[in-house]
């Protein structure tokens, strides 16, 4: 049964904010679409950026992609800060108890010191590729165009930062909280041959210019390939090796990366179906960049795992998302 | 295991600045570029001491909760009717200006910390800042939904996003936030961080939360409460970029010196529309701006003043001006706001009666002698029916870009009137304050977009004043603007009263 409980209604004088009514119609809108479209300022700068006098504060062309409306590229999650916020902490809570369960049942111990040094020479310093995509996303969502991708890649952003501490705590749970882990990854990331190539790449994306393509390099080439190879080829070579409970400790990524997909798909087949110049530059970008990742991780891989059709495998994943993207070369 | 486990600090450290490393393939000047070119010294990013320590899985939880809260007191808010409740249907205006002139800023603030978050070569610096980022975006947005059910009932909220990028007086906070965002990184910080959040921040916050609670208004005031906590934050970065500034090297001291003057004169201009807002706007005062001013700036800046002397910082350029101008600012802007309201965006009015004695009160010096006069006048001409707007468009500053209404602090009858010649052209100014920033740097306040200038040379449509606030502003004339009395909002609000919901 239901009641009805008496409340006054009144009529409002309208149902939203003048530019959604512009954009969507006279009706009630979501929290979504007031929290996002047209917040960001459009015109009438008074300053030219010292550090960038060629550009305005906020200006269209920092990337060679063009759009005709750059709110074209909504999240298909629907985030504004504060769905995200709640979102996470949801990942977070599970993540926590998966973290708190490995931790009560000493999981760590029985990890061979084969395991732990496996660990600790490939997943561990992925938390310094996670960092790098830190700074990349922050690229983005600083020289962006537009609060629909502005703020997803901020979110992203935060993510990779969340994504590279759950990692160090990994480290910190193999050494008893001493770091030690962490120093010894580190070394690894910043001196074993197999790394450097990787490294080399990482320090390279920071250096691009054009923030859709330091987007494509990181969100789409890189990462397609990193998680093929680190959390699913990786994760069945760590139960292969008695190490299955490591699995425990990367669901968050792997959640993660289920969630960021959807969106990063979605946003890559708007700008790919918005033009062919649009389109021809992306297939330009992924083709440049899907050469050099797959040069820079051969060694690292080649080491990893023992499967030699690895990269081939984890570049298929790629092609399979290229194509249903809608980016061809 | 024998190794010794971290401390909380060392473990942040870790799972932070860590993940970064010295680069051997790139050129790391490549990677963060604008670093060196501000003239500050960095000589040792490790000193950077971390103004707060949450990770990220903490940050999602705690902000989480927040979130949880504040929107189910949104959605009461909307369900019950909330607006009705306010004091009276004068104070929406106040945060009509919030919405307008403040929440955009907001905005910049997410996207200038999300650039400096990128772009220092500091991890420990960069996270900070990127945290405030989002941190900046959550209070936009929240403001947004806040106003979201205001906009549903009363008029000039509709359009803030557009009227923030065009009205002429919203270009005074707008060009304070293209400034900071067009300087330097570090120049960014000290104006943002440092001068507005440490120094000025309580005397923005606290007036318009504190308005929000004793008018009634709980959206804004429960937003305010749940922002404070990350206000402490943004306080905390404001505190250590100083710090970690001036024990870098003795170079950057006279270069913080010279931000600190510029800022603290930019801050307490766009302050002027928080102290008429304080003092005029509010049917439930909260405190007068003049003891605003000497609570959260004379009190609490000056003792933190005394603390940086050790460094060799000195109080702001032109404080003295301030601590005379306590005493007129928000009467003047008040009145130029009064005399152009056909041309603004929300309501304004003449004071009541009783608000005119509260005002003699708080104001003892001065509104007897200067400002009661010209109410007492306006409301003879209104009683006539002869409501005064003004029909020129004013000069504005260059600099602060607001008119040129402000008088001499020892004369106040006579209109402050500074100027500078840069280039073959004459440059007009409020203030000592306002000339001397742009001497600044002429180069970069030339190029002001001045929205009268723009009106006169055409670049804003419309033939007169009547189109370009109707067609370029898109303002709904005759309901947005214009004084109170008479307003759709006013008989909106006693048609509510009179069926008994309000």
């Amino acid at each position: 049964m239901t009641i009805e409980i008496k409340t006054a209604t009144l009529q409002p004088i309208r149902n939203t904010f003048a530019n959604i009514e512009r954009r969507f119609g006279d009706k009630p809108a979501s929290r979504y679409q007031e929290a996002t479209y047209d917040l960001q300022g459009e015109a009438n700068f008074h300053y030219r950026p010292l550090w960038q006098p060629q550009y305005e504060l906020n200006d269209k062309s920092r990337t060679k992609i063009k759009m005709n409306d750059w709110y074209d590229l909504k999240d298909p999650r629907q985030f504004y800060y504060g769905t995200y916020v709640q979102q996470r902490a949801k990942h977070q809570e599970a993540t926590e108890t998966n973290y708190s369960f490995f931790e009560k049942r000493g999981l760590a111990e029985h990890l061979s010191e084969e395991v732990k040094s496996y660990l600790l020479t490939y997943l561990i310093p992925l938390r310094h590729v996670e960092h790098t995509a830190n700074l990349n996303n922050m690229y983005g969502c600083a020289f962006g165009y537009g609060t629909a991708i502005t703020q997803a890649l901020l979110y992203n952003a935060m993510d990779r930062l969340g994504n590279a501490q759950y990692l160090s705590r990994i480290g910190l749970l193999l050494d008893g909280n001493s770091a030690e882990s962490l120093t010894t990854a580190k070394q690894e990331w910043l001196k074993n041959p197999v790394w450097q190539p990787m490294r080399a790449l990482c320090e390279e994306m920071t250096t691009v210019e054009d923030w859709f393509e330091v987007f494509i390099a990181q969100d789409l080439v890189v990462d397609t390939l990193i998680f093929n190879l680190f959390y699913s080829q990786l994760d069945e070579k760590l139960a292969s090796m008695g190490a299955r409970d490591i699995a425990l400790l990367t669901e968050f990524m792997q959640v993660w990366n289920k969630d960021s997909s959807r969106w990063l798909d979605s946003v890559l087949k708007t700008v790919a179906s918005e033009s062919e110049d649009n389109s021809a530059l992306l297939g330009e970008w992924v083709q440049r960049w899907r050469k050099k990742t797959l040069e820079a991780l051969k060694p690292v891989v080649a080491s990893m795992l023992d499967n030699s059709d690895a990269l081939s495998i984890a570049d298929a994943s790629l092609e399979e998302r290229l194509t249903k993207i809608g980016i061809t070369y | 295991m024998v190794a010794k486990k971290l401390n909380l600090k060392d473990k942040y450290r870790a799972l932070t600045r860590d993940l970064d490393w010295d680069y051997d393939y790139s050129d790391r000047k490549k990677a963060f570029p604008y670093e060196e070119f501000e003239g500050i010294k960095i000589t040792d990013w490790s000193k950077w001491e971390d103004p707060f320590r949450l990770t990220m899985d903490a940050y999602w939880k705690y902000q989480a909760e927040k979130e949880k809260k504040l929107y189910a007191i949104f959605d009461a808010f909307s369900q019950n009717n909330g607006h009705l409740n306010v004091t009276d249907a004068r104070y929406v205006n106040a945060i009509k200006v919030f919405l307008t002139g403040v929440s955009p800023l907001e905005y910049q603030a997410f996207q200038g910390y999300a650039h400096v978050g990128r772009q220092f070569g500091g991890a420990g610096a960069r996270v900070a800042c990127q945290m405030q980022s989002i941190d900046e975006l959550r209070h936009v947005q929240t403001q947004v939904h806040a106003m979201s059910h205001y906009n549903k009932f009363f008029d000039g909220f509709q359009d803030w996003t557009h009227m923030h990028d065009r009205v002429w007086y919203l270009s005074v906070p707008k060009s304070f936030f293209d400034d900071a965002r067009s300087a330097g990184p570090f120049e960014f910080l000290i104006a943002i961080s440092f001068s507005f959040e440490y120094v000025l921040t309580n005397l923005l916050f606290v007036p318009f939360m504190s308005g929000a609670a004793h008018n009634g208004d709980m959206a804004t005031c429960t937003f305010g409460f749940s922002a404070q906590s990350d206000e402490a934050r943004h306080m905390t970065l404001g505190l250590e970029i100083i710090k970690f500034l001036l024990e870098q090297h003795e170079d950057n001291v006279p270069i913080v010196q010279k931000w600190i003057d510029k800022w603290f004169w930019r801050g307490t201009r766009l302050l002027a529309i928080v102290a008429m807002m304080m003092d005029y706007m509010l049917p439930n005062k909260v405190m007068s701006w003049k003891e605003a001013w000497e609570v959260y700036f004379e009190d609490a800046g000056g003792a933190l003043f005394k603390d940086l002397a050790r460094y060799g910082i000195r109080m702001p350029k032109f404080v003295e001006t301030t601590a005379k101008e306590k005493e007129h600012i928000s009467h003047q802007a008040w009145w130029i706001f009064y005399t152009h309201g056909h041309a603004a965006g929300f309501h304004t009015w003449i004071p009541s009666d009783e608000e005119l004695d509260w005002l003699s009160e708080k104001y003892p010096d001065t509104f007897d002698k200067y400002y009661r006069p010209r109410w007492e006048l306006a409301k003879e001409m209104e009683a006539r029916g002869e409501r005064f707007y003004t029909k020129a468009l004013p000069q504005l500053c260059t600099t602060c870009q607001i008119p040129m209404g402000f008088t001499e602090m020892d004369n106040p009858t006579q209109i402050a009137y500074r100027s500078s010649d840069y280039e073959g052209e004459k440059y007009h100014f409020c203030s000592d304050g306002c000339k001397h920033i742009f001497d600044q740097e002429p180069e970069k306040y030339v190029q002001s977009w001045l929205p009268v200038h723009q009106i006169y040379q055409g670049n804003c449509g419309g033939a007169n004043v009547e189109e370009v606030l109707r067609d370029y502003y898109k303002m709904n004339l005759g309901e947005d603007n214009m004084d109170f009395k008479g307003s759709s909002d006013e008989k909106r609000w006693n048609e509510w009263k009179r069926k008994g919901v309000a």
